[in-house]
């Protein structure tokens, strides 16, 4: 690892300043994903500015309708909340299986969605969901934050303070994981918040993405066998050592049609 | 350098550490608390769990600095005097080790699992290690002594 700069912020505001006077510098949260990719000196930051110290990014709560989930909240702790258990249990038992139990006590939520990972969980949830993704400097709607491979609507200076998730009539993930990793292989979330449906894959493609299709079809009907005559094309979707990319599309399907079946 | 003071096995010390300083390099290189191993040191194994503030974390994948202020507990801290902890007397006794490299980190998560589910089944053990690798024993013993450990810690409570 090359060495770097270190300091903890006071507050949002304040680790705002350094990381705009400083391009090279970066954000540690859980330094899950961070700390591995330093280690193989695949990034070489100036300075590391640690969000671990801020109470007001951490917290969980419920705002009107929504589930309001700090950026800073450990997997671990969105896991087992009352709030978010009792509300969007689909969101609890996606966090309860991201990584393993050491991971889950340091990985935050907005690390996993700032760095926008393609086999990462949290970012299908957030696109079925519809949640709203809270800046320091403005809201943004989940089919606007997630861009491409590691990329989001992020700019240079911004960090994520918590997520917004509206509260669904009907939701479920079913991921096909890694079995060395827990990574997805596929996930699909599927959800139904106020008669609309959305269906977000993770895992599949480059990007998180929504199946417009299927929604289409639960919209009409809330089953499983709605799904029956649909597929996703293998075009332009991951190939690895894992799966093949017709592996993949396959996956999609039988992930969303168990997923449909365990929301109810 | 940076100096960073933090809670070992309930001793306070301070440390002149990098900035890079892994958490597991202060322990080892430093405090010469070589119990806690580096299996892969790519954040997958586990050999290197340990507990902050009562959670287990490994130990490769956090900065020495970030650890600044809180309480560690490793290997060397479960035993009291001769007297082994409770769940290291059920790997010996349930044949939970072979070489023991990952030894360390088993018994650190195991102990966690044990202080957040008092009865954990052997499904719930085997989710529980999904971060811990183990090359010799095919997790069977381990699982085994798991359940014991945890029904003894349980059980002196
Ligand atoms: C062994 C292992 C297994 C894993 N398995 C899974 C899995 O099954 N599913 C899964 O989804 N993930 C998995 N992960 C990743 C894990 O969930 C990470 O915790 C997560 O991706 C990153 O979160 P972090 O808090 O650790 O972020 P960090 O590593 O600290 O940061 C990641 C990136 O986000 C930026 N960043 C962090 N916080 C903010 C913020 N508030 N605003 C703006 N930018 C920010 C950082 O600058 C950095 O570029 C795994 C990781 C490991 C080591
Ligand atoms: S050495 Fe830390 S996880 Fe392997
Ligand atoms: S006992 Fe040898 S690696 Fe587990």
């Amino acid at each position: 690892m090359y060495d770097f700069k270190y300091q903890k912020a006071a507050s949002v505001a304040d680790a705002a300043k350094v990381i705009g006077a400083d391009g090279e510098a970066k954000l540690v949260a859980g330094g899950m994903t961070l700390i591995p990719t330093l280690k193989q000196r695949l990034a070489k930051p100036s300075a590391l500015i640690d969000l671990g110290g801020i109470a007001e990014l951490k917290g969980i709560r419920r705002e009107g309708n929504a589930i309001v989930i700090g950026a800073m909240t450990k997997h671990v702790d969105v896991a087992n909340s009352p709030e978010v258990k009792s509300a969007i249990p689909a969101l609890a038992e996606l966090a309860s299986h991201i990584g393993d139990p050491a991971v889950r006590n340091r990985g935050t939520i907005g690390g996993s969605i700032a760095n926008n990972d393609p086999a990462a969980d949290y970012p299908s949830a957030v696109v079925a969901l519809n949640a709203t993704v809270i800046t320091n400097k403005r809201k943004i709607a989940a089919d606007d934050f997630f861009k491409a491979l590691f990329e989001t609507a992020l700019g240079s200076d911004e960090i994520v303070t918590a997520v917004s998730f509206p509260i669904p009539e009907k939701a479920a993930y079913m991921k096909f994981p890694n079995p060395a990793s827990r990574y997805a292989i596929v996930g699909t979330f599927v959800a139904k918040t106020g008669g609309n449906v959305r269906v977000g894959v993770t895992g599949a493609g480059p990007c998180v993405f929504r199946w417009k299709e299927a929604e289409a079809a639960l919209g009409k009907s809330w089953n499983g066998d709605a799904l029956k005559n649909l597929s996703v094309k293998a075009d332009g979707l991951n190939s690895d050592i894992h799966a093949s990319s017709e592996y993949r599309a396959h996956l999609i399907g039988v992930m969303a049609r168990r997923a449909v079946a365990k929301a109810g | 350098m940076p100096s960073v003071t933090l809670t070992v096995n309930g001793k306070q010390a301070t440390v002149e550490v990098e900035n890079r300083t892994l958490l597991v390099q202060l322990l080892r290189e430093h405090l010469g608390l070589t119990g806690t191993h580096v299996g892969c040191d790519t954040s997958q194994c586990g050999a290197c769990v340990v507990h902050v503030d009562g959670a287990s974390v490994k130990s490769c994948t956090l900065l020495a600095v970030q650890a600044a202020g809180t309480n560690v507990l490793t290997i060397e801290g479960l035993a009291k005097g001769d007297e082994l902890h409770p769940m290291q007397a059920a790997f010996r006794e349930n044949h939970g080790l072979q070489c023991g490299f990952c030894t360390p980190g088993m018994v650190m998560s195991a102990v966690d699992l044990a202080h957040r589910n008092a009865h954990p089944t052997e499904h719930e053990i085997r989710e529980w290690l999904e971060g811990n690798i183990c090359r010799c024993t095919g997790y069977h013993n381990i699982v085994k002594a798991i359940k014991a450990g945890a029904e003894a810690m349980a059980g002196s409570r």
